[in-house]
Parts: C-alpha cells; structure tokens; sequence
C-alpha cells in the first residue's frame, strides 16, 4: 500500500506538503494537489450538446456550466446568474411568458475573455440548430426567442406559458458555451469540431489538458476560476472504463482513486469493500424508481400487425382486480433489501420526490397480502376451474409474459416475483432481453420496452431535476406507442383516462407551485389506483470517496460533481 | 517466390471485400441503437434528431460505399497529409465514431501504444518463455520437469483471463499493494523511475497474457520437438559423434522451429488486435476496450473499421507466415 502511494509521485508529495493548510478547507487555488477519478463507464465527448449519457453530462460538468443549478436537496440555486428569477421577484413575467437572467459581473472564461449574455444566447441557438441533432433540445422546447440587451441580461421569450421556465441554461444538462469556439460548430457542422468537443472553453473550476475518448482525462486548475481560492486541487485525472467492482476496488480496497460514481454492486459486495477502510459509500434518492407495467392492449401475436394496438384490450389487465391482487402479492420490502440494501427504499409511488410531490395516499402496497390478493381474485372470478393450478374465467387463463433487461439485479426480482404471482395462481413466464436491444428503439425489433409485446414489463426511469410535469405527461393517452406513431411514446402500459388527461392539462397552465404538487399527486395516484404501474423500489445513487477527500456532496438532481470547485483534501 | 507472393497479394483484395461485405452486413442485421444507453429522460424526438445527425439506418447501398471510399481514400489521404505536411484530403469527410464524433483513426491511433506495449510485451516474453520450456519437455519426455510443464500449461489454457486477472489483482494490488490496479494511460516515460512506474503498471496485465500464450506455444513447441526427435536424421547426427547439445540445439531445433515460426508470425495480428478482456480488467484502455465498448455502445463506423483492420492484418500475417515457411524449409516451393 505504501508503494503505491509513493507512485502516484507528485500529486502524493503535494497532497502531503499541503495537508497543513488544507485542514481549514481554506487557502490558495490548487493547494491539494490531484485528486483522482474513476468512473466506470468512460466518457466519450466533453459536449454535453451532442451525448446525452451520464457519463458525458457530469465529466463536462467540470468545465462548462449553467446559469443556476440544482443543490443536493433539489433546490434552484443561482450558478452564473446573480439569483433565481421568479415571478415574485419580477424575473419571470405574469403571464410565464418570458423569464429575465443577469449573469455575474466579471465572469470570465478560462481563455480570459469575459462571459456575455451572447454566449448565453448562443447556447440556445446552438442546441436548436437545424441538423446538429442536440441530445438537449427538450429542454430548449418552447423557446421563440433569446434577447441580449445588455452584456449581463438574458431575456428568454417562451411560445407559450411556462409555469416552469427553468427549463433553458438551467442544470449540468443545459450549460453555457462559449460563442467564439463553437461559431463555426452550427447543425450538421458540430461533430466535425472534435477538437471543440474534446476541449470545450468554459467557466468552471478546471480546464481541460488531454481528453482521450473512452479512456482517460487531465484537467487543471482554471486560472480565471471566479473565486480566487477555489479549486483546491490542481488537477484532476479522470479515468474511464472497466466495470463497477474494479473502481469500487480502486477506492475501497487499493486507494488508487480518490472518488467512484454510480457503484452499481450488491449491498454486501460494498459493505465488505467498505470494511478495509479507506473510503466510505454515499448514497442519496432522487427520483429513480424500479417499477412494472402492465400492458392494458392485447399482444397476442395471432393479432398480427393489431398486435398491442388501442382498441384491443388486453384479455385480463384490463380487469383492475388482477391488476390489483398482482401489486398485492409484492413483498416490496425483501425485494429492496436483496437488490438494493441500503441503496434503496421503499415507495408507493411513481413519482417519489421532490417530498413536495410525493403522495401518501397509497401506502398500503408496502405490506404484502398474498391471501387478500387471493381473495380479490376470488371475488372477481377468477378460479382454477381446470385444475391446472392456475386461475381462469371464462375460458382466459391468468398466464402473464414478465420482460425486463438482462441485469442481475432485475434477474433477482423476476424469481421472487413470479414465486409470488404463481402462488396466487398467476402463471409467469419470464424473460430477459439485453439492454442495449430492450432500451433501443429501433420500430422493426419485437423487443424494445416501448413496443411491450409481453403482458407484463419492469425497468428504471426517473426524471431530470424537479419538474414533474414532462414525466406525469408521460402517461396521457397521446403518449401510448402506436403504429400510427412507430411506436414512440412514454406511455408503454397504453393507459388511457379522460380524468388523467384533463389532470395533465391543467398542470400545464398551473403556475402556483402548491397547486402543482397537488395535481401532480392526483396524477400519481390515479396511476397507482388503477394499478397500472406497480413501484417496487425507490433506488438511490450511490458512489463512494476516499476519506481523505473532503467537501463531497452527492447530488442526484445534477451533476455528481456538481461541488468540486469546493472539494478538498484532508489533512494527513 | 515472388509471382506466388504477387497472386497472392491480388488475391487478398477480393478476399478483404468479402470480408468488409460480410462485416457490413452482419451489423446491419444485427439488433441494436447507438442511443440505447442514453438516460431514458431523453425524449423520442429528440432521439430521432440525434440518429439523423448520426446518420443511422442508412440503405446498404449508401453506407457501404461512402465507408469504403472514407476507408480506402480519405483516411490514406490524411495519413499521407500527416506525414508530408500536404494538403489532399482537404475538407473531406473521414470515418467518423458515433460515441465520439471524431475521427475512428485517430482514436485508433492514440489507443495503439499501449495496445502494444502491453500485449507485444507479453508475446515476446511468452515466446522466451515458451521456446526453452517446449524443448526442455520434448527432450526429457514424461519427466517431472514435462508433467509440470503440461500442468502449468494446461492451467494457463484453461483459467480465463478475468479470473486471472482479478485473481492478481486481489493478490498483488489489494493484499500486497505492489502493483497498481489501474493502469495508467496518460503516463509518460521520461527518466529512470518513471520507466520502472511503466514496468509496475504493465507487470500483472502481461502476466496474465503471458500465460495463456505461452501455454499454447510451448505445446507446439514441444509437440514439434518430439516428431523431430524421433527422426533417422537424428540417429544419423548421434551415429556420427556428435554431442548431444549440437543434435538438440543445432539439428532438431532448427527443423522444430519451422511450424513454430509460423504459429507464431500467425499470432501476431492479436498483438494489434489487443486483448479484450485483460485490457477490460486492468484498464489498459488499448485497442480491445475500444472494440467491445465500440460494440457495447452499437458505434458500427467504429466496430466496422477495427474488425476491418484486423481482416486485413489477418489476410498479411497468413501470407507472411506461408512466405516464412517456404523460406525455413527448402523443401517446400510454391513456383
């Protein structure tokens, strides 16, 4: 162990010699030397525009950021801009038709030339252009016009209403770009600039020194770095590649790196890496829940091209018991303790957070009921009248088709939960289909979670910063992938409810930040009510640090590195 | 020699068409989206845009031929332009990566040194290795020096790199901390202890290669010896009076090496090929990881170009290889 630490040279020396100083979290720009990153997954461009992953979001995040941000609590929290507008405030008008930025005075860019509102505007033109194919434009969505009437205001002009303007040059998903290195990177001309891509100007904490795509990174110290005494480390290798145990080990278990993201790995695997003592799990919830869906159209092959096509529903989901006895037999509990340990909690709903817009009204699916799950099967109907050990009616037998993605996790819950569904007489085939195939979306595969051709499918999703309205829009009857739409949409179960839909559209002329939530939780409940989505797990984002790193912050409504101009080394 | 080696030379090129046809239309027909790995908040739409802006799903037709003349024109072109200081390729397209928007060459390129650095250093150490071990069994056939020999080797064939190669991590990263876990890409060799930096990092994912390959060399190896050693040549040299480090090392060895030179000259595309999984495990990050994060990741210019540029490696090594042994044994002539 100790040879190793020698080997990382210089960057030891100076995280030593430097520990004195560091002790108050206060002092010289670049005082703690090189602090060290692994993420699993590498990154493949530092242009957040043009890849919409993780991975590329939050190691651009280093350089190049937005005018507010989320804090780790899901708070806006002004970043270039001088404060948050709002409408008491007078930055967004009455009518949630424009909304008013002032930059900070003096913000430089890393070259040294200052940062205008024409860049600000530039961002935007540069994600809308026509043929760039910008991974962000959604949150560019509505946008007519920006104004620059001053070096410092920004006056973005909406289409129509926004109750939530907080969409543009908002979050590590939409930052500024500088216009004098990306002038000539418009539409189809953004994946020539690979040296743009690689090295993009910015105003954050570190400059880039050498990108290498898919493997490796180096960063230092931004010199024009608006407070004078951040960061506190002068540089800033970021490694990419190989797998969740290799870089949970290189922090745990050898003290190579100094910060593991999204440790994806058993709760024991962890604890027990976690035992050797130099670094410690982080964990925090945002709004990742692992859910079911329940197919409400008939998917069965003979259909042909009719097959999971409106109008013809499915022979038994439809029915709200099964539906109902299905979320009943879930023992939610021992499914989150074996796949997630601490890493994950327990949920009744589909929209789990911000804790403004979580429902409690539908708590009771936390204690599973396998006889009350038999008894409202019973009630409707439903009985083994074969005796093949399954339930029918009618002639239709209760036997569901269970896909999920190939993950072991996901392998995990398939079993138990079909233990549970065949003991209250529901048949269950499982299958697993690879991710790369399931969350494609190419409309000639049978596979994709979007076509759904199985009764019954389980994945993640979760929703970028705060808003819920984009993601409770989801579930509208216009959202369900269709023929007619090459099966696009969010709406996979194909659910369709007037109350729904008319929730949804108040929502959106909604402004009031109460009322919001209040929708919000009816839209969710409907959803839990009617048993179309069954929530399993509300799943946290955990990654681990060295303990000798300081002033780490998990965030989920943003970057994970969201803070590192204020990380620092502790002492020793 | 020569016309043989000519046919041979214009042979290759209907044969590397096949190939790059074949490859094409294997990941045409293949499953798969480039954005699949992309968070789920992104919308449809969007997702439409950005495969337009890749210029995914294009007809056959068209991605075929606009690939070969990228391949076969453009990035000469700019690799003549690089070298010459000209200007020929001008404004044109290259191969463009769809997980990177940059030119593939040039991450192949950048990928390569320690591609070679760390698998080029295993081959040759598990050609030093392999040779002495192969003769020494062959010569003394069913010693115990021969039976560890075939234990060892049928070990090394038989335990698959990402048990090994975790396997010395945990023994020599985690519980004796010698070597780092992580190798280091962007590390420079400059003086004395930035080499010996280079050799700490490179000590275990060579170990690990260097097993397996000298397993299946050494076996050849000795398999080689043994037909040889048997021959009434061999009888001849002994009858004359000559010692038995001249039958061995002069006589026999040098009619052994003729198959195993050509074993080995056939290996040597999977030195530039990388080593997949042990670049995986210890994060040599070299030409393998690209491949399978490339294949991962649905980017077919990438995939396309690097199993292409193996084929050809392949077709070249192949026919070296059949040059060397006309070359090694007299007795075989191709005119």
């Amino acid at each position: 162990m100790k040879l190793i630490t020698a080997l990382l040279g210089a960057s030891a020396l100076c995280a030593m010699t430097s520990a004195a100083m560091a002790a108050s979290h206060e002092g010289e720009r670049g005082r703690d030397g090189e602090v060290r990153i692994i993420y699993w997954q590498a990154p493949s461009i530092l242009n957040p525009y043009l890849s919409g992953g993780t991975k590329e979001l939050e190691a651009a995040s280093l350089f190049i950021e937005p005018l507010a941000r989320y804090d780790t609590d899901g708070n806006l929290v002004p970043w270039l801009a001088q404060d948050i507008p709002t409408v008491a405030n007078g930055g967004v008008s009455e009518d949630l038709m424009t909304i008013t930025w002032k930059l900070q005075e003096g913000l430089l860019w890393s070259d040294g030339t200052p940062v205008t509102s024409e860049d600000v505007k530039f961002s935007w033109e540069y994600c809308t252009a026509e043929g760039g194919g910008c991974a962000q434009s959604e949150k560019y969505l509505d946008v007519a016009s920006v104004d620059t009437p001053d070096d410092l205001t920004v006056i973005v002009n909406f289409s129509v209403p926004k109750p939530f303007p907080y969409g543009p040059f908002v979050g590590a998903q939409a930052p500024i770009i500088q216009k004098a290195q990306f002038a000539e990177c418009l539409g189809p001309k953004a994946p020539e600039c690979s040296e743009e891509n690689f090295g993009p100007i910015g105003t954050g904490p570190f400059v880039v020194t050498e990108f290498r795509p898919n493997d490796v990174f180096t960063a230092v110290a931004n010199e024009n770095y608006r407070d004078p005494n951040k960061p506190a480390f002068a540089s800033v290798t970021f490694k990419g590649g190989g797998d969740a145990t290799a870089a949970g080990r290189a922090v745990h278990e050898t003290g190579e790196f100094d910060y593991a993201w999204n440790l994806q790995l058993a709760p024991d695997v962890l604890s027990k890496m976690a035992e050797a003592g130099l670094a410690e799990n982080v964990v925090a919830f945002g709004t990742s829940v692992e859910r079911i869906l329940l197919n409400q159209t008939n998917i069965d092959p003979s259909l042909g091209d009719q097959r999971g096509v409106i109008g013809n529903p499915h022979p038994f989901l439809t029915d709200k018991a099964v539906r109902q006895a299905m979320s009943m037999a879930i023992d939610r509990a021992l499914l989150t303790e074996i796949g997630y340990g601490d890493f994950g909690k327990l949920t009744c709903n589909v929209l789990p957070a911000p804790a403004i817009f979580a429902s409690t009204a539908n708590d009771s699916c936390l204690v599973q009921d396998i006889e009350g799950a038999k008894a409202v099967l019973e009630a409707a109907g439903w009985t083994d009248t074969n005796g093949n050990g399954f339930r029918d009616k009618d002639g239709i037998e209760l036997s569901v088709l269970y896909q999920t993605s190939t993950n072991a996790v996901r392998q995990d819950y398939q079993a138990l939960i079909k233990q549970w569904w065949e003991e209250i007489g529901i048949e269950t085939e499982l299958r697993n289909i690879d991710a790369s195939v399931f969350f494609g979306s190419d409309p000639g595969s049978d596979d994709t979670f979007q076509k759904f051709f199985a009764d019954v499918e389980m994945f993640t999703n979760n929703f970028d910063g705060t808003d819920p309205e984009a993601y409770m829009a989801g579930w509208t009857c216009d959202q369900a992938p269709q023929p007619s739409n090459q099966w696009q949409g969010n709406n996979m179960p194909r659910f369709c409810s007037e109350e729904y839909d008319a929730l949804r559209a108040e929502m959106a002329v909604t402004g009031d930040i109460n009322e919001r939530a209040r929708l919000a939780k009816a839209m969710n409940d409907i959803l839990m009510q009617e048993y179309i989505i069954l929530p399993l797990t509300h799943r946290g984002r955990n990654s681990a640090h060295a303990k000798t790193l300081g002033g780490v912050a998990l965030n989920v409504w943003d970057s994970e590195l969201w803070n590192i101009a204020d990380w620092y080394r502790i002492g020793g | 020699m020569l016309t043989y080696t000519i046919r041979r030379l214009v042979l290759s090129v209907p044969t590397l068409m096949f190939i790059s046809i074949v490859i094409f239309l294997l990941l045409d027909l293949a499953p798969g989206d480039p954005l699949a790995g992309m968070p789920l908040t992104i919308p449809n739409e969007v997702r439409e845009q950005m495969r337009e802006a890749l210029g995914v799903g294009q007809p056959f037709y068209i991605a075929f031929p606009k690939w070969l003349y990228q391949f076969f024109v453009v990035e000469p072109l700019y690799l003549m332009d690089g070298i010459f200081g000209t200007s020929w390729a001008g404004e044109q397209q290259r191969v463009l990566s769809w997980q990177t928007r940059s030119p593939v060459m040039d991450i192949v390129l950048q990928r390569l040194p320690q591609t070679l650095w760390v698998v080029g250093t295993a081959y040759v150490v598990a050609i030093l290795l392999a040779l002495p071990i192969g003769i020494y069994s062959a010569y003394r056939q069913y010693s115990w020096f021969d039976n560890a020999g075939t234990f060892v080797t049928m070990v090394g064939f038989s335990v698959p790199p990402f048990f090994s190669g975790v396997l010395v991590i945990v023994i020599f990263s985690v519980q004796l901390g010698w070597f780092p876990s992580i190798y280091d890409t962007t590390h420079q060799v400059t003086d004395w202890a930035s080499f010996k930096k280079q050799l700490q990092q490179m000590v275990m994912p060579v170990m690990v290669l260097a097993l397996q390959i000298t397993s299946q060399l050494s076996r050849f190896m000795r398999a080689s010896m043994l037909d040889n050693l048997n021959q009434d040549y061999v009888r001849t040299a002994r009858a004359k009076g000559l010692g038995e480090k001249t039958v061995v090392l002069v006589h026999v060895l040098r009619n052994s090496l003729i198959p195993v030179v050509t074993v080995i000259a056939l290996g040597i595309p999977s030195i530039f090929g990388g080593a997949i999984i042990t670049e995986q495990v210890f994060k040599v990050n070299g030409i393998g990881q690209l491949l399978i994060t490339a294949i991962q990741a649905n980017d077919l210019p990438m995939v396309q170009t690097l199993t292409f540029i193996f084929a050809i490696l392949i077709v070249l090594f192949n026919l070296i290889a059949d040059i060397l042994y006309g070359i090694l044994d007299p007795r075989i002539r191709y005119d």
